[in-house]
Formats: C-alpha cells, sequence, structure tokens
C-alpha cells in the first residue's frame, strides 16, 4: 500500500513518483498528505461556516419571515374587501328592496287618487243625470197635461163639427159636457 | 485528468488502468513536497466549493425578494430541505446547531457535485477530509451530550426496557456501535464517492480499444448518472445521520 512506500521512501521520492502520475495503492492511504488536507479543510469548513452563520442563513430566513408575513398580510387584505364587497351587496339589495317598497306604496297611492277621482267624478255625473231625468220628467209631464187639454178641445170642436155636418145645431154646452163625461169613462 | 491519462497511455500502448491517479494531491504551483501549508489542488477545490456556496446563498439572494429568482429559490429549496431535517429529525432545540448541520451539508453536497466536473478532484473522496468531518460531528454530540445531559447520557449505553440480564451485553454492543459511528460515517461518504470515480476512470481505460469503445462510453455516461445520483444522497445520507446522532446527544435513552 502507499503507506508503506510512503514511510518507507524519503518525502522527496514519494512527490517524484506522484508527480510522475502513477501511486501504487490508494492515495488516500498516503498519510503525508493529511495533514495539508485537514489542514484545508479546517479552513474551507470555517469560511463556510462564517459565510453561512454570519450572511446567509439570516438573510434567507428574514427572507422567507418576510415572504411567510406578506402572504398573510394579503390573505387577510383579500378577506378584508371580500367583506367589504358582501356588505356593498347587502347594501345594494336593501336599497333595491326599499325602492321597490316605495314604488309599490307610490302605485296603490296613486289607484287610490284615482280611485276617489274617479268615485267624486262618477257621484257628480249620477247626480247631474238624476237631475237632468227629473227635468225631462217634469217636462214630458207639462206636454203630457197639455196635450190632455188639447185632445179635450179638439175632441168637442170635432164633436161640434161632427154634429153640424149631421145637420143639427150643436149645443155647445151639451156638447162639453158629454165629451167631458166620455173623456173621463 | 481523464484525456491526460489517456494520451499518456495511448503512447505506451496496450491496457494501463490507473483509476487511483486522480485521487493524488499534488502542489498547485511547481513540484515541491506537500507541506501542511501548501496550496495543493485539494485546496484549489476545496476554495470553489466555497465561491460555489458563496455564489448560492450569498450573491443569489442579495435581492432579497419576496419572488425569488431561480438561484434564490435554490438557495431558499436548500435552507428549507436542511433546516427541516434538522427540526424532523434532531428536534426543535437542535435548530441551534442548524447552522453547523447546514455548513456539512453544504460543503459535502457541492464538493460532490465539483467532483463530478472532468479533470477535477474529489475533496470529499479522501479519508483525511471525511474523517475530519465525522469526528467533528462524534465530538460534538459526546461533548455536547455530555454537557447537556451529565451522566445521564450514559443512559444511551443502558437500554433500560429490555430484561436486566440482557442489559450489560446491550451496554457493551452499543459502546462498540457508538464508536464505530464515526468510522462508518466517514468511510461511507470517502468509499462511495471514491468507488465510482474509479470504476468511472476504469470503464475509460477501456475506451483504448476502439471495439469496446463504444460500449465503454455507454457504461460512463449510465456511470456518471448513477454518480449524480450518489453525489447528492451521500450528502444527504451524512447530514441526516449527523441529525440523528444530534439527537441523541439532545435526548439520550431508547
Amino acid at each position: 500500500m502507499a503507506t508503506a512506500q510512503g514511510d518507507g521512501l524519503a518525502d522527496a521520492t514519494g512527490v517524484a513518483e506522484h508527480a510522475a502520475g502513477s501511486a501504487p495503492g490508494m492515495p488516500q492511504l498516503n498519510f503525508d498528505h493529511w495533514g495539508n488536507q485537514i489542514f484545508w479543510l479546517i479552513v474551507t469548513l470555517v469560511a463556510i461556516y462564517f459565510i453561512l452563520s454570519r450572511v446567509a442563513l439570516p438573510r434567507i430566513s428574514a427572507v422567507l419571515a418576510e415572504r411567510a408575513g406578506t402572504i398573510t398580510n394579503d390573505i387577510a387584505a383579500a378577506e378584508d374587501l371580500k367583506r367589504k364587497a358582501q356588505e356593498a351587496e347587502a347594501a345594494y339589495e336593501k336599497a333595491l328592496a326599499d325602492a321597490r317598497v316605495e314604488a309599490n306604496k307610490i302605485v296603490a297611492d296613486t289607484r287610490a287618487e284615482i280611485q276617489a277621482d274617479l268615485d267624486k267624478a262618477t257621484a257628480k255625473a249620477d247626480a247631474e243625470i238624476a237631475a237632468k231625468a227629473a227635468e225631462g220628467e217634469k217636462a214630458i209631464a207639462e206636454i203630457r197635461a197639455n196635450a190632455l187639454e188639447n185632445i179635450e178641445v179638439v175632441a168637442k170642436d170635432t164633436a161640434e163639427a161632427v154634429i153640424t155636418s149631421l145637420g143639427f145645431t150643436a149645443d155647445a154646452k151639451a156638447v162639453d159636457a158629454a165629451v167631458t163625461s166620455r173623456m173621463k169613462g | 485528468m481523464a484525456t491526460e491519462t489517456a494520451a499518456a497511455h495511448g503512447e505506451e500502448g496496450g491496457l494501463v488502468f490507473h483509476p487511483m491517479d486522480q485521487f493524488i494531491v499534488k502542489p498547485l504551483f511547481g513540484d515541491g513536497a506537500v507541506h501542511w501549508y501548501t496550496i495543493t489542488n485539494a485546496t484549489l477545490w476545496m476554495a470553489l466549493a466555497v465561491i460555489a456556496i458563496f455564489a448560492l446563498m450569498v450573491l443569489a439572494t442579495s435581492r432579497r425578494a419576496t419572488i425569488p429568482s431561480k438561484g434564490q429559490s435554490i438557495a431558499e429549496l436548500a435552507y428549507g430541505f436542511v433546516y427541516k431535517m434538522v427540526e424532523d429529525v434532531a428536534g426543535k432545540d437542535a435548530v441551534g446547531f442548524f447552522p453547523y448541520v447546514m455548513t456539512l451539508f453544504m460543503f459535502i453536497v457541492f464538493a460532490n457535485f465539483l467532483g463530478l466536473l472532468p479533470m477535477s478532484f474529489t475533496t470529499t473522496s479522501h479519508f483525511a477530509v471525511t474523517v475530519v468531518l465525522a469526528l467533528a460531528v462524534f465530538l460534538t454530540v459526546t461533548i455536547y451530550g455530555f454537557m447537556k445531559n451529565g451522566s445521564k447520557f450514559l443512559g444511551l449505553f443502558w437500554v433500560s426496557s429490555a430484561p436486566l440480564p440482557l442489559r450489560p451485553i446491550l451496554a457493551i454492543i452499543e459502546l462498540i456501535s457508538y464508536f464505530v459511528r464515526p468510522v462508518s460515517h466517514s468511510i461511507r461518504l470517502a468509499g462511495n464517492v471514491m468507488a465510482g470515480h474509479a470504476v468511472i476512470k476504469v470503464f475509460a481505460g477501456f475506451a483504448a480499444i476502439a471495439v469496446i469503445s463504444p460500449v465503454s462510453i455507454v457504461a460512463i455516461t449510465a456511470m456518471y448518472g448513477l454518480e449524480v445520483l450518489v453525489a447528492f444522497i451521500q450528502a444527504y445520507v451524512f447530514t441526516i445521520l449527523t441529525c440523528v446522532y444530534l439527537k441523541d446527544a439532545l435526548h439520550p435513552g431508547h
């Protein structure tokens, strides 16, 4: 193995042989090189540790926390907006319902008003019609009375004329009495 | 590295396999000896991992956007993935260890994926690296377990739900398994990564024969796909086991 040879030969010889490009056995077991690797490994690890613990990890941790905060805030804001939208919708619905009720009320009022006007007008018209009818009846009654009177006169005249034409002398009083009694009968 | 070796061996003729050459640690500048401070190819690829992690976790998140860009999404995904793992597996009181666990996960996952680039050097294929990572977890768990729970931490080895005569035997088994943890923890990661890379290199060696080369290329492609999976799964396994061990430190007992 390399150790046996490395230990047996002088350092310079070993290096010369390695430089030539062929190492017998495993270079991992050449303990001459351990010190070098361990030293540089410790330097490397310390460097990485400081890079990570001083700069990288706090920074990434802050970024992740900030992002989580942003997401939480955004979700809260979104919920707030959603609630506001729902409130606005409710207010809109309420306004709509109110307007509908108001409109119905106006419709009902208007209808009642029109009905009242109509009733009043109907009553007035009825009264006028009744008055006109009474007047008409009165006129008809008058006309009828006049007509009866006229009939009586015409009947007497006609009766006198008929009697005269038959060659008799008409007694005016007797004719009147006879016509009046007939007309009553 | 693949072309380099292929060219070298092409001149020699015949089939020569050097599947382990890709794991050799070399100085980046010059041919001198590798001292502990030498800048090697391991240093380069570890530095590239740091740069990649910096680019993803810092540069990509620099806008701190509420609606993230692609890069920031990936960074947040990695954060959430590991954070949830720590919270779910190790418990809510373990989130203090989150930066530590995140460091391990990011390093392993980036080292694994950078290691999949052609010509690259895979730092996590070395036991030197994985042993340090595993030992760090082991020591953290042990020391923190004793600090937090005192002697109650030893309850981890004393299975109080088992019949009394069995308990000493179980205690020995538990003790052995506890000390084997860093070994298995480290060898699992390095072993998986190294084996995959070595197999790909062996298939690449066969491509020198013209007749076999199409089969070889198909095999390399399939193996590469598997390795992409392994790169992530091994990082995940290492991290979740770290969380499981941390849970033992926080809540000893069965």
